[in-house]
């Protein structure tokens, strides 16, 4: 079993979470740097299906779907893909997944086969509480767990709302707007982390924006049990894409220094 | 849980959570200001002096003569600003200044809701930016220059086809990260509730007048409503007066591009599936895995993969039926409609015309047809123009 209960339960620091497209820039060497990622200190994996139009993605990660859709990933392939990883090393895997996706593939059938594939948990980028409970259903039947995300904007009614209707964990952003590098983080996220704990005792991972270990280590002195990091490793990706070679070790270089920051930084949750 | 903003099986919230309390904060001012005294004066009197309605209803005499019976336009392209969109626009900018924002965001195709945009910016005096796809701002110019005319920005998009689409998406994700001080200003029928049932809610004065102008002048109900159908809103404001009317057949015209075998059209009510695509669950032109098809169409204001989901729901409900037709059969009729009528018609609307020109024939001659004539093409000139050159056109 890779749930979160236990991974967090186990961790006594801040969890490392890696975000990925899957198939980004083409499905073995996406591969190759998620097996470099684990092998790196990941402690969760957050995976994402690319899809053709992405509204909660700046542009870094919209590229990134646009280059894996373009490799020929789809759906089916992509939960190929997490079995592949499972198979290499038992982790948490959340996945990151705009609904259309699913509601194509048959929501049912996708929990099913998701989780049969070695998924943990399932976070769909524009299904709020509000709808999710035409999708719910599925989640618990597969033995998934479900994450939501809550936002600087959140009202306070609205994150009992969000934490009741969460089993994994709390998807908190530090800052308005899409999924994005920023040079600064910002100075809400640990009165939100504060706030959000008075309402929950729900696992809290924080993402969007977190592009270096001085922010992951900002993000584990502010209460954080995990730290999501996208865009910036997505950015080693782009950055090499005429060295292919150099792009698992460089985001692996990447990890591990931000590895080595939440190991010296003070016990999160 | 709530279902909010539900058309049968259609419609709905899918966005992001961030987006969520922005929706329900104008979803609740909507509810809160729609028959408010001093919202519904202040609106009318914009329609009545600024845009100019109520627009007519004139009977057009030798393009019905041509199609074998009475063909009926509803004027919206006599409105400020060229089109139906500034019913809409002055609706929700008054809203938005109600709200007190000082800020107005909006996407746009053809340029007419972003023109229409621009305008109620300049007339608020809010800060306004339009996202506009690139091959959209080529094609397009005219209206992008006037935009600027009138103090917007206009945000040119990269990605996808460069079309409305892409511009959604673009408008959404700035609107994530600006959604305090920020009003999106949605310009169809379409997209998470509330949208779809405030658009609507502005543009129904066009089937209201239609309605009571057809009993004035004609002493009865027309047989049909025709409106051409990009996101929905110029037709679910015609439409919206005769739903209940069950002897009132209704049509939505959809563009069909280079052919409905092909990917180059945008003809969602008739060629796609159900989905959930910019915050509603509706027909969508997409893929057996989900993802959105990249839409090719000569008007850019239908050029959409998505639709409203009212009429999503009337169409699977058989309440109103949805067709397309071709851009060669629009360029046709363009034609023909200036030089009978003495009116340039704008290309989105010229599908409902094309449509009706192909019934010639197939209907009784004491039919009666209310089409609405959503828009004004001086803006397409440049296209028709590099599909069908006049010189090569002139004896
Ligand atoms: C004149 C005109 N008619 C129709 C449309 C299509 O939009 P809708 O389907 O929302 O009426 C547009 C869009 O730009 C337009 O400019």
């Amino acid at each position: 079993m890779t749930g979160y209960h236990e991974t967090f339960g186990r961790l006594k620091r801040t969890a490392l979470i890696p975000f990925f497209v899957i198939g980004d820039p083409t499905y073995e060497q996406s591969l190759e740097l998620v097996k470099t990622a684990l092998d790196a200190g990941a402690d969760i994996l957050e995976l994402g299906i690319p899809f053709s139009d992405p509204i909660a993605d700046g542009p870094t990660i919209q590229k990134a779907d646009l280059r894996s859709l373009a490799a020929g990933m789809t759906p089916a392939k992509a939960l190929q893909f997490i079995g592949e990883i499972a198979a290499f090393q038992p982790v948490p895997i959340g996945l990151l997944v705009y609904y259309n996706l699913i509601v194509q593939y048959g929501t049912e059938r996708f929990c099913r086969d998701f989780k049969e594939a070695g998924g943990t948990s399932i976070l769909v980028a524009d299904l709020s509480i509000d709808d999710a409970d035409e999708m719910i259903p599925a989640v618990e039947a597969a033995g998934l767990e479900t994450v939501f995300m809550i936002t600087p904007n959140t009202p306070e009614e609205r994150i009992d709302a969000i934490a009741a209707k969460t089993t994994g964990f709390l998807y908190t952003v530090s800052r308005l707007g899409t999924t994005g590098e920023r040079n600064d983080l910002s100075d809400s996220i640990r009165p939100l982390i504060a706030r959000i704990k008075r309402h929950t005792n729900k696992p809290i991972c924080v993402g969007f924006g977190i592009s270096s270990a001085e922010h992951a280590r900002q993000v584990a002195n502010a209460g954080a049990d995990g730290v999501i990091i996208g865009s910036r490793i997505v950015k080693c990706i782009e950055e090499n894409l005429c060295t292919p070679e150099r792009i698992a070790p460089a985001a692996g270089r990447f990890i591990a220094g931000i590895k080595a920051a939440l190991e010296a930084a003070p016990s999160g949750g | 849980m709530k279902r909010k903003g539900r058309y049968g099986p259609f419609g709905g919230f899918y966005v992001p959570e961030v987006l969520i309390p922005a929706l329900e904060e104008i979803e609740a001012a909507f509810e809160r200001f729609r028959d408010d005294a001093a919202f519904v004066r202040d609106l009318d009197l914009l329609y009545k002096d600024y845009a100019g309605r109520p627009t007519p209803l004139y009977l057009a005499g030798r393009f019905s003569e041509i199609v074998g019976f009475s063909v009926y336009l509803k004027r919206e392209d006599l409105l400020h600003g060229g089109a139906h969109k500034i019913n809409n626009t002055l609706g929700q900018g008054l809203l938005a200044r109600f709200m007190g924002k000082i800020k107005l965001i909006a996407e746009t195709g053809a340029g007419q809701h972003g023109l229409a945009t621009a305008i109620v910016g300049a007339l608020f005096g809010m800060e306004t930016k339009v996202f506009m796809g690139r091959t959209d701002v080529e094609r397009q110019n005219v209206n992008v220059h006037k935009m600027k005319l009138m103090g917007a920005e206009v945000i040119p998009v990269e990605g996808g086809t460069g079309t409305l689409k892409d511009a959604i998406n673009e408008a959404l994700r700035y609107w994530t990260a600006h959604i305090e001080d920020t009003f999106y200003l949605f310009g169809t029928a379409a997209g998470p509730h509330p949208y779809p049932m405030i658009v609507r809610h502005f543009q129904e004065p066009i089937g209201r007048e239609a309605r009571r102008q057809c009993l004035e002048k004609i002493g009865r109900l027309p047989d049909l409503a025709v409106a051409c159908v990009g996101g929905g809103s110029n037709a679910i404001g015609l439409f919206s007066a005769f739903l209940e009317d069950k002897d009132v057949r209704i049509v939505g015209v959809e563009g069909g591009g280079r052919g409905l075998d092909t990917h180059q059209h945008c003809a969602t009510l008739v060629k796609g599936s159900v989905g959930v695509l910019h915050g509603c669950r509706s027909y969508l032109l997409q893929d057996e895995n989900g993802q959105i098809y990249e839409t090719e169409c000569i008007s850019a204001g239908l050029d959409y993969p998505g639709v409203g989901p009212e009429h999503a729901y009337l169409k699977d409900s058989g309440r109103a039926e949805y067709v397309s037709v071709s851009d060669e059969e629009v360029l046709d009729v363009f034609d023909l409609f200036c030089k009978t009528e003495g009116i340039i018609p704008a290309l989105e609307s010229s599908h409902a015309l094309a449509w009706l020109l192909k019934q010639k024939g197939r209907l009784p001659k004491e039919t009666a047809v209310v089409v609405n004539l959503s828009g004004r093409g001086d803006k397409d000139a440049g296209i028709v123009e590099s599909h069908r050159p006049l010189a090569a056109r002139m004896p």
